[in-house]
Order: structure tokens, then C-alpha cells, then sequence
């Protein structure tokens, strides 16, 4: 059984393959060709259990441009009427899904649907814990734009603390050579940072260093707001405005993995100026997760 | 009659090789014994022989829950895991927060024959946290250990008031479940780097050490007699060391999955490795042992909280709090002590005896001595797979373990036996 469950542990070769992959999906669908129908007659279920637009849109377009059959299971389904996690990922599989991809709100969930069902499951982003696709992505647009992702210092920036993506980001980037610095308050950094990445509190002072400033989201959803006085006082300490672009060497690059709070974490001048790459890394979302759902079901093109 | 022959006994003056015969509920002699005809005849083959064991902390979910465990399927489970005496606490549905229910609890516990059941009080009407319990009425109904397990007392000024009350009360002990709620009731499991692997809101260890330093003030302000529930952390036995130099009555129990395993086993969030408090550190737990080992914490207990497959199948963070205990502390205690058999019966009968007032219970086997016993051997290797207990969710399912109960004999009777001749 395969699919994508965690980047955690898995060997550079293997990243560069997914991501040679994506690249191919990228150049077929620039050229204008249609792309190879490799999952034709297999169905894929795209199982959400918390809102999503981007991530939840862009799996069910890679899916059905490869020719597969598409379920999309919203927050509509029947867990709100008390079903168990696990009677409903037993359903799902009965009624002849090929691969789960997976939304939840837990850690585990991803985990356990791969345990229950039995099939290959795609982690779309569970809990805090991870979400692979997104770091996929983003190694992706790295490349596209530096050309190697080996010796960039990316500083990430804000709550890392609440983001399964900045998870992905410290179980993948280190291996493909990325060297990370988390920034922000203590309050929204990890405990106590098993991935060994350097620590800093103060933005200006890092901002000189970096190629790539990657931008988190405050999520004020996941509380993250009771760990700050406010948000005007973390944007005047970590906020990117205009001004701190100036700080930045003239080829460093912003990301951001939406949803953005524009004025909080990011200005407009810098979300929508020339530095920001953000994008190309929604660009980039429907070719990688094809490469991930071709490479999950075996359908490699 | 019953005649044990060649058992490592715990005595008064140490462990000694020989026999002990038990006649009615006593033991009537132990050395070397002479044959009697009719009297059921024991091979101990060398195991140890010693006072039954005691567990300060158990639930039996009875009433209220009793699909998880009931009365007569926990007092099997205890009597499996060479238990004779088990305190059952007061989070029952309803929970035993004052006369009438106490005293249908002790009558309901007084009818299982097979294991002594000492049943606790809440500390607070309701378990709500917010009013005195009916302490004189649990009290005159037998009474001595009190706490809300599954909280603290919330405010110190409540705590303070209880515990100027109880400490009037001859015998009555405050047991406090340590957790400091505003720090831990988002989290799952210990807060470090496994939590944030998983991203998963932590359990901080400063949560526990928190009320229990409060707690000891309160209790060397009041002078009332403190038991201090299922510590887990290095900074909490260093307080206890600390208050017992200065005098404050202060008690102390740990888990025998805190001795055993660590936060390192949760890379896959096994629900059966939920608990409360949560698995800690390599260093917290290593600090467990030493504390057992030395004294600090007087007594292992295993807060046998039962919960059904069906219950614990759900993610980690939807999963209940709790794994069971009683069938397999004994072996996981043992190999925690290096096989040390005097340091086992004190912190697994004696000192929890006399920290609940058992005056049947925890007494060295001596001629006179109530028989409640239990015949352990520490070397038998053997895998938990189906337990007495109505519930299965133990850390330590499907594992190998050293150390066996070989029987339980509660005022002279076997209510249990396993591969005996």
C-alpha cells in the first residue's frame, strides 16, 4: 500500500523523484497538451472533514485531468450525524474507492484511514501534524525559481507553532538541503523543536540572511491569538511590510500558503509586489498533487 | 487448610526460604511445616510469598459505566493481578460525595468476597470543585480516603478550607489528582518533542508540578495528611523529597506505565498509551524509579481506568483517558525494582496499606497475620493478551512481561491460581 502519508524520513532520491514528476506536469500543461489519462477507471475520493478551498479544488481538478473517477465527500457528510471516523472511512472504501485523500482536522486521521481502509490514502493536510502536498509544492516553485534548493536559508515566519504546513516544511526542506530558521514569538514557535531548526525573535535581524521569507498565518482559530498581546504589536515585530523588503538581499523571494491576513503577517505591497512567489506556488498545486496521485494509485505516466 | 511449601516468604526479619500453613483467614505457622492430611497443598517452587497487594487507585465504573468494568469483573481483574485490596474511586456516575451513597457503595463493595474494596469519597459536592463534600456523613460511614480524582481541587482557598477540615478527622486522607487545568486541558500527551511532531497540544510537566507545590504548602499550612496521586515528573518527587525533609505528611504514589515506558512509544499514537497524567520523558521516568527505589514515593498504584476497544478505536485525540493496570503491575514493578522482593511488598502492600488505613492488609507473613497473600514469580516470562477485566486497553497488550502471579488468597481463600500443583 502506498501513498503519502508523511515527508518525515523520506530520503532526498525519493523528494526528487515527486518532484521531477510535478515538474513533467508542469511542462505538459504549459505546452498546451493534454495530459495522459493514467488513472482512467479508477476512482479517487477526496474526503474533507474541514473546510478547505484551494487544496480540496486543486486535488479534485489533478484528478479528474488524469482521467479518474471523482468523490468528493464535503462537510455535508454523515460524521456530523455521529458516525465514527473510522465507519466512515470503512464506507468509503466499500463502495470501491481506489484512494482516500484525506482532510481532517485530527493528527492521526490520515494514519489511521490508511490503517482502516486498507488503500492508498493522500495526506491533504491532517491536524497540526502535516501537509505534504503543500511542501511538495513549495520545494517545487523553490526549484523553479533558484534553480536548486541546496544552500537556501528560508526563515519561517509567524505560527509555526499551529502550521501543519511549516511541519512538512521541517520534516522535507533539511533533507533536500534547505536550511531553516523559525522566527516569531515564543508562543507561536514549537516546544521544543525535535528538528533541531535555528530559533530567532527578531525578524530584522535574520531578514539580511535569507533568500526565501515564508510567511504563517496567524491562525486565531487554532487560538493562536491568545498567545500574542495583539495584532498590531506582532506586525510591528514580525509583520512583512514594504518598508522590511528593503532589508532583504535583491534576490530573496516571499511565500505564503494562504489563506493570507493581509496587514497581520503580510502587506499588500508585499503579497501582490515583484518578490513574491506566491503565485507560482498556486501555480504549481494541481501538476504536484497529479504527480502525487499518479505515483500513490501507480498510475505513473 | 492450606500448606505453601518452599516460598521465598517476606517476613519480619527479612525474606526466608520455607513454608507457611494458613488456616480460617490467619496465618497459623511459618518454617518448616509437617504434612496434614487433607490440607491443600502448595508449590510455590521458589516464588515469593507476601502480603497481598493493595491499589490506592482504581476504577471499577461501578455504578454508571459497568459496560467498561463492574464491581465483580475489577475484583477478578484485582484478584489476577494478586491484588487483595483495592481503593476505588469516587468518580462513579453518580459519584460518592456523601452519606447515603457511601454507605451503599461500602455495603455494595462488602459483598464482593474476593478482594477487599475500600471505597473513596469526593472531596467536593459533585466533583464540581466548588463546595465542601458531606465529609462527616462519608466519614461516620467509614470513610478515610478522600479526593475528586480526575481533578484537583481548583482553588487553593477550597483546598485550604478542606483541608483544615479533614485534618480534624482521625485517619481521613486528602488524595489529590495533580493537574493545573488553565496549563493542560487542551493537551494529549506530554508536551515536548513528540507532541510537536505530531502537532499535537501538549501536556506540560509544569501542569503537575504546579498544584503540587500549592498542595504541600495547604497541607504543611494545615497540617493535614496529603497523598499525592500518580506523579509523573522529575520536579514533582523533587518537591516531595524536599517537603518530607521538612516534616509536611505528604505521600506519594506512581503508575506502573510511568515507571515502564516513556513518550517515545507514542510515534504512532497508540490510544492505548492515553492517559492521564501522560507518558513523560526518558528523564522523568528514569526520576520515577529512583523515587520508588529510595522512598520518595511510597507507593506504586495503577489507576485501572478501563475503557472498551470500541471507545479507544478513534484518534488519539478523541480517545479517552486511561489504560488498565491490575493484571500486569506486578511483573512491570518488579522488573522496575531490579527484583528487589522487600522494596516490592513495601511500595506495592505495605505503605499503600498503611496509607489507606488497611489494618487487614500489607501485614509481613507472620504467625497471626491475616491471610491475604499473593504468590508472585518474578522470572515466569509471559504475553497479556485476554484480561479478567471487561476492558483490554493496556499499554502492555501483546508484550512480553516477566513476573507472574501465581495466586491470591484473600482471608483465606484462592481467588486466584494460575499453574500451581
Amino acid at each position: 500500500m502506498s501513498g503519502l502519508l508523511t515527508l518525515r524520513g523520506v530520503t532526498a532520491d525519493r523528494l526528487g523523484e515527486l518532484l521531477d514528476a510535478g515538474q513533467r506536469h508542469v511542462e505538459l500543461i504549459r505546452s498546451g497538451a493534454s495530459a495522459p489519462v493514467t488513472l482512467a477507471r479508477r476512482t479517487v475520493t477526496i474526503a474533507f472533514f474541514e473546510p478547505s478551498t484551494r487544496t480540496r479544488l486543486s486535488f479534485e481538478k489533478a484528478a479528474m485531468t488524469l482521467g479518474a473517477t471523482v468523490l468528493t465527500l464535503g462537510q455535508e457528510s454523515s460524521t456530523v450525524k455521529g458516525e465514527s471516523f473510522r465507519d466512515t472511512i470503512q464506507t468509503l472504501t466499500a463502495m470501491g474507492s481506489d484512494a482516500l485523500v484525506i482532510r481532517h482536522h485530527l493528527a492521526d486521521a490520515a494514519e489511521l484511514a490508511a490503517r482502516w481502509s486498507g488503500i492508498p490514502v493522500v495526506n491533504a493536510g491532517v491536524g497540526r501534524r502535516e501537509h505534504p502536498t503543500q511542501t511538495l509544492i513549495d520545494a517545487l516553485t523553490l526549484r523553479q525559481h533558484f534553480g536548486t534548493l541546496h544552500g537556501l536559508r528560508m526563515g519561517m515566519v509567524g505560527d509555526v507553532r499551529n502550521s501543519r504546513v511549516a511541519r512538512g516544511h521541517l520534516n522535507a526542506l533539511p533533507t533536500l538541503g534547505v536550511e531553516l530558521t523559525l522566527i516569531g514569538p515564543s508562543t507561536l514557535l514549537p516546544d521544543a523543536n525535535p528538528w533541531g531548526a535555528r530559533t530567532s525573535h527578531s525578524l530584522d535581524e535574520e531578514l539580511g540572511d535569507l533568500d526565501v521569507v515564508y510567511l504563517f498565518r496567524i491562525q486565531r482559530e487554532r487560538g493562536a491569538g491568545t498567545g500574542l498581546p495583539s495584532e498590531p504589536s506582532y506586525h510591528l515585530r514580525y509583520g512583512m511590510s514594504e518598508e522590511r523588503l528593503s532589508l532583504l538581499k535583491p534576490t530573496s523571494m516571499i511565500m505564503h500558503a494562504g489563506p493570507m491576513n493581509r496587514g497581520v503577517e503580510i502587506d499588500d505591497a508585499v503579497a501582490d509586489g515583484e518578490r513574491s512567489l506566491i503565485l507560482s506556488q498556486v501555480a504549481n498545486g494541481v501538476p504536484m498533487r497529479m504527480a502525487v496521485l499518479e505515483d500513490a494509485l501507480g498510475g505513473r505516466s | 487448610m492450606i500448606i505453601i511449601e518452599d516460598a521465598q516468604v517476606l517476613r519480619a526479619t527479612g525474606v526466608e526460604r520455607c513454608s507457611v500453613v494458613i488456616e480460617g483467614d490467619r496465618v497459623v505457622a511459618v518454617g518448616s511445616v509437617d504434612a496434614v492430611n487433607g490440607a491443600r497443598v502448595i508449590g510455590a517452587g521458589c516464588a515469593w510469598l507476601g502480603p497481598g497487594l493493595v491499589d490506592l487507585h482504581v476504577h471499577f465504573r461501578d455504578p454508571g459505566q459497568t459496560w467498561k468494568e463492574d464491581l465483580d469483573s475489577g475484583a477478578r481483574s484485582a484478584a489476577a493481578g494478586g491484588y487483595t485490596a483495592v481503593v476505588t474511586m469516587p468518580n462513579t456516575d453518580p459519584p460518592i460525595d456523601g452519606g447515603s451513597r457511601a454507605v451503599e457503595a461500602i455495603s455494595r463493595g462488602d459483598s464482593i468476597d474476593s478482594v477487599h474494596i475500600e471505597v473513596a469519597g469526593a472531596l467536593t459536592k459533585g466533583r464540581a470543585g466548588v463546595e465542601m463534600a458531606d465529609f462527616d456523613a462519608m466519614y461516620e460511614a467509614g470513610i478515610r480516603v478522600f479526593t475528586d480524582d480526575g481533578d484537583s481541587v481548583p482553588e487553593a482557598g477550597l483546598l485550604r478550607r478542606i483541608m483544615t477540615y479533614l485534618s480534624a478527622l482521625p485517619g481521613a486522607v486528602i488524595a489529590e489528582h495533580p493537574e493545573d487545568r488553565s496549563m493542560t486541558a487542551a493537551g494529549h500527551l506530554h508536551e515536548g518533542a513528540m507532541s510537536d511532531l505530531h502537532g499535537i497540544v501538549g501536556i506540560p510537566g509544569v501542569g503537575e508540578e504546579a498544584i503540587v507545590a500549592r498542595d504541600i504548602a495547604v497541607a504543611r499550612d494545615t497540617g493535614a495528611r496529603l497523598h499525592l496521586q500518580h506523579l509523573s515528573t522529575a520536579a514533582a518527587v523533587e518537591l516531595v523529597r524536599h517537603a518530607r525533609v521538612t516534616g509536611a505528611a505528604v505521600t506519594a504514589e506512581v503508575t506502573p506505565h510511568h515507571l515502564a515506558i516513556d513518550d517515545g512509544r507514542l510515534e504512532h499514537l497508540d490510544p492505548n498509551l492515553k492517559m492521564y497524567p501522560p507518558l513523560r520523558s526518558p528523564a522523568d521516568r528514569s526520576a520515577m524509579i529512583d523515587g520508588l527505589r529510595d522512598g520518595v514515593i511510597d507507593a506504586v498504584a495503577t489507576d485501572h481506568a478501563p475503557h472498551t476497544i470500541v471507545e479507544k478505536a478513534v484518534p488519539f485525540e478523541q480517545a479517552p483517558r486511561g489504560v488498565i493496570g491490575l493484571e500486569t503491575a506486578a511483573a512491570i514493578v518488579s522488573v522496575a525494582l531490579s527484583g528487589d522482593q522487600a522494596v516490592f511488598f513495601e511500595r506495592m502492600s505495605i505503605s499503600p496499606a498503611r496509607i489507606a488505613g488497611l489494618a487487614r492488609h500489607g501485614m509481613l507473613v507472620e504467625p497471626g497475620a491475616p491471610a491475604n497473600l499473593v504468590i508472585f514469580d518474578p522470572e515466569q516470562r509471559w504475553v497479556p493478551r485476554v484480561f479478567a477485566s471487561k476492558s483490554a486497553n493496556s499499554p502492555f497488550l501483546g508484550e512480553e512481561l516477566v513476573g507472574k502471579v501465581l495466586a491470591t488468597i484473600h482471608e483465606g481463600v484462592i481467588t486466584h491460581e494460575e499453574g500451581l500443583t
